[in-house]
């Protein structure tokens, strides 16, 4: 269970900072506000789950060696195209919903965590209606998918692929890192790596 | 000190980000119970990335001070919180300011409707599911010609 939050709270943390990446350069500005708002709300479920593991929920989730880190390669990879980050996006939320609803009748944070990703599913599926006859957007999530599958265990595959209509293919599974990480690692780490022992925050 | 004193000091502490309404009127003050000289107070948080949680519990720990005591608060996230908790008081304070209050779940689930808080009609358009906090989405108002900021049913 605690193995499965890390991965879970791990997941949230790294795509909120890569949604965070838009803030400043999205197409339309409605949505330097979606993508921020997303990445504040995912980092929020981050911290929530980092504190049900740990007393510090900062150093759970910043004082961690680069391997140490459970986040499906999914969510490491750096996409600054707009096809790509709305297809990451769409994908994530549709495999997230069948994490956390499963979730929801052991753990009561999952139950709040789904009131509040209800909103990044409507934004997920409102780019989806629109942009899911585009090929670019087609492109996209037919090259995301197999990361997509490794954000979820092998049993709730069949659900993620019966949602998204595309077959199960080998995944790129939880447990290994993209090189796109260590630059991320880098950039998320380096105040608490930085600041003198006994700093406060 | 009653449990009533410390209910009412807390209804004097604003929410940091829309002051009008009070952690009362928020519905995040779960319970109180006062043993000895010490308030326990168990606190539900709104939206889990809202920056604001933090400064709601230094709050609530110097209104207790305030009143001569010492304030153990616990943070519970579980589900207990829902915008169904927001008090009818809430509300009306909320619509005054110009925010529109979240409708109740069970109305939301089953209409589309929004209200323009400042003319009352319903023709109202979703300009953006997000704004400047987690808790709030931005619609324009087609009567009135007004944009306004809509407090997210959740």
């Amino acid at each position: 269970m605690n193995e499965l939050l890390l991965g879970l709270a791990d997941d949230e943390l790294v795509i909120g900072w890569r949604d965070s990446e838009w803030t400043g350069i999205a197409p339309m500005l409605e949505e330097d506000v979606a993508f921020s708002s997303i990445a504040q709300n995912e980092i929020g479920h981050a911290r929530a789950v980092y504190q049900l593991l740990s007393d510090d929920a900062d150093a759970l989730a910043f004082d961690r060696a680069l391997d140490d880190y459970r986040c499906a390669p999914l969510v490491e990879l750096c996409l600054l195209d707009w096809a790509h980050a709305i297809a990451r996006r769409w994908l994530y939320e549709v495999a997230d919903e069948i994490r956390i609803t499963a979730l929801m009748g052991e753990l009561p944070l999952a139950a709040k965590i789904n009131r509040e990703e209800a909103y990044h599913r409507m934004h997920a599926e409102m780019w989806h209606e629109r942009l899911r006859d585009e090929p670019r957007f087609r492109t996209a999530v037919a090259e995301l998918w197999p990361y997509a599958l490794g954000v979820l265990p092998p049993e709730q595959r069949d659900a993620l692929s019966a949602r998204v209509g595309l077959p199960i293919v080998d995944a790129f599974e939880r447990g290994t890192h993209t090189d796109e990480l260590a630059p991320l690692w880098e950039e998320m780490t380096v105040v608490r790596r930085s600041a003198p022992a006994g700093a406060q925050w | 000190m009653t449990a009533e004193q410390v209910w009412a000091a807390f209804d004097e502490i604003p929410d940091p980000e829309i002051p009008v309404v009070s952690l009362v009127d928020l519905g995040v003050i779960r319970s109180v119970d006062v043993q000895n000289g010490r308030v326990h107070v168990e606190f539900t948080p709104t939206f889990l990335g809202c920056p604001a949680l933090e400064a709601m519990v230094r709050a609530i720990e110097g209104k207790v001070g305030e009143l001569g005591a010492e304030a153990e608060v616990e943070v519970v996230n579980d589900d207990s919180w829902s915008t169904d908790k927001i008090t009818a008081a809430g509300r009306e304070k909320l619509r005054e300011a110009g925010f529109a209050p979240p409708a109740p779940r069970l109305v939301q689930l089953q209409s589309q409707v929004h209200r323009c808080p400042y003319c009352g009609s319903t023709e109202t358009k979703l300009e953006n599911l997000f704004g400047p906090t987690p808790c709030r989405s931005l619609r324009y108002c087609a009567s009135c010609r007004q944009p306004f900021e809509q407090f997210k049913t959740i």
